[in-house]
């Protein structure tokens, strides 16, 4: 599909793009002047428009989502890593803990929100789309049936489940051969070393900070995880789940 | 009879109407900050308390008890939501009308003097409590606490916590009381301030801050500790 070709990354260890994001971290970040090129991370635009996702996420928080909570990631994760060698964002993850709250905060609030973008597709696109063959396998191998893992997923992505901020992932194990579901707290995921029994790979993950939902559903958490099944991008999932398993590790961003 | 009734709490009122804080915080914000959100914590630890089996806790009564109890025994759920009843009900007391809050508290006030003797100057205690505020990552509170160390020394500290943290389970090192919070879960503020934080925490600090409450919950500490049971 289009939105698939869009999401598709060519290589690994690209993380640069010279776009129009670049100008808004630039903003955050009060660098006025400052070159782009002195800076590792630049802000990924939406692989959509920021209306795109109506009615199940809305146009308002999509922007400050994007434009405001991540850009603040963006900039600080360039503050956080001045003037050391510039590596893949991805690459910041499995130390993450070890290197201190700025990177660990900051590297995996860069990472886990430019994974969130691209999982994404407008509902019409994303309702033509399912599974590939090797998803689906691994889906009812790991928990019987889509909807067994979408009930498991909503659980864990429970306010009990996940108390205050954090992800819910779905992620491929370090064997490959099996798909679990984690919660993590504020902006830690699966690949960092400590976060889980063993770091396991990302192919789906959902925002709950509050700041991801509240303006359309207020305290309505659960409404807005039931709803978000509409808007997920099955092709790129497909394809986080193909890499991950073929390269043993991490999906690029 | 031994069937102890078990202690099932009440969802407090808002010391206030829903519009008293407008415009820093809108009526919409306490509408859902309150009777959906403390509802929640409230209703859900009365759910684990009415199905609780274990003989110590069906006995407590006092929500602070109650708190100390789930923090000791690891009981993560009863405490995230006990805890959370009580730094609501708290937070909603810290708060004041903007015509009345914020600011400065009284110049012979005792929390003015011993912010004095604490931070040096007004300015620190707000400079220590506006970073707190705003450096709690994700979920948390900032707390103005006031302790009194084995030697007597009476001073005010800052002091922040994640997700349903309290000082109330700090209490290791001697008397530890918080006297003043400030949500910053997104929910308190994101519909008025979004991702803004900074701009809600100096609202709070100039315009909402009940000085009156924080100093009567000064002086009952003071007055706990004080074994002499001095004059204040």
């Amino acid at each position: 599909s289009a939105w698939s070709s869009l999401n598709m990354k060519a290589e690994t260890g690209t993380t640069s793009r010279r776009n129009f994001g670049a100008a808004i971290a630039a903003g955050a970040a009060a660098l006025v002047g400052a070159p782009d090129n002195a800076k590792a991370y630049d802000l990924p635009d939406l692989p959509y428009a920021f209306e795109a996702l109506e009615p199940y996420i809305d146009t308002p928080t999509m922007k400050i989502h994007h434009d405001k909570h991540h850009a603040t990631y963006v900039a600080n994760i360039n503050k956080a890593t001045e003037g050391k060698d510039e590596v893949p964002i991805l690459a910041l993850q499995a130390d993450a803990i070890e290197a201190g709250k700025p990177v660990r905060n900051n590297a995996g609030g860069h990472y886990n929100h430019a994974f969130f973008w691209q999982e994404m597709a407008p509902a019409d696109e994303a309702a033509k789309m399912k599974p590939s063959a090797q998803l689906a396998e691994l889906i009812d191998k790991s928990f019987g049936s889509m909807d067994e893992m979408k009930s498991q997923f909503e659980a864990a992505a429970a306010p009990g489940a996940v108390f205050g901020s954090g992800w819910v992932w779905v992620c491929v194990n370090q064997a490959g051969d099996e798909l679990k579901i984690v919660g993590t707290p504020n902006q830690d995921n699966p690949l960092m070393k400590g976060v889980a029994d063993e770091i396991m790979f990302p192919i789906l993950g959902l925002d709950v900070w509050e700041h991801a939902y509240y303006l359309k559903y207020q305290n309505r958490r659960p409404e807005y995880v039931s709803n978000w099944w509409n808007v997920v991008n099955w092709d790129k999932i497909s394809e986080n789940c193909a890499y991950v398993v073929e390269n043993h590790a991490g999906v690029s961003v | 009879n031994n069937d102890a009734v078990v202690q099932q709490f009440e969802l407090p009122p808002l010391p206030y109407a829903y519009d008293a804080l407008e415009p820093m915080i809108s009526s919409k914000t306490l509408n859902y900050h309150h009777d959906k959100h403390h509802a929640k914590y409230v209703n859900t630890m009365n759910s684990m308390l009415a199905a609780a089996e274990n003989d110590e806790l069906k006995s407590l009564t006092a929500l602070e008890d109650i708190i100390l109890y789930a923090h000791q025994k690891g009981n993560v759920g009863l405490f995230n939501n006990a805890a959370q009843s009580w730094n609501h009900e708290f937070y909603w007391n810290c708060m004041t009308s903007p015509k009345n809050g914020g600011g400065k508290p009284p110049k012979q006030s005792h929390v003015s003097k011993l912010i004095q003797s604490s931070f040096g100057s007004h300015d620190e205690f707000v400079k220590q409590f506006t970073n707190a505020g705003n450096t709690a990552f994700g979920s948390g509170w900032a707390w103005l606490c006031y302790t009194s160390t084995p030697d007597n020394n009476k001073k005010l500290f800052v002091t922040k916590t994640i997700g349903a943290g309290t000082p109330l389970t700090d209490n290791d090192n001697g008397v530890v009381v918080p006297i003043l919070t400030m949500d910053v879960w997104e929910h308190a503020y994101y519909l008025d301030y979004q991702n803004a934080r900074p701009t809600y925490t100096e609202t709070f600090l100039n315009k909402l801050v009940n000085w009156d409450f924080v100093e009567s919950n000064l002086k009952k500490a003071m007055k706990m500790n004080d074994d002499k049971g001095e004059e204040l």
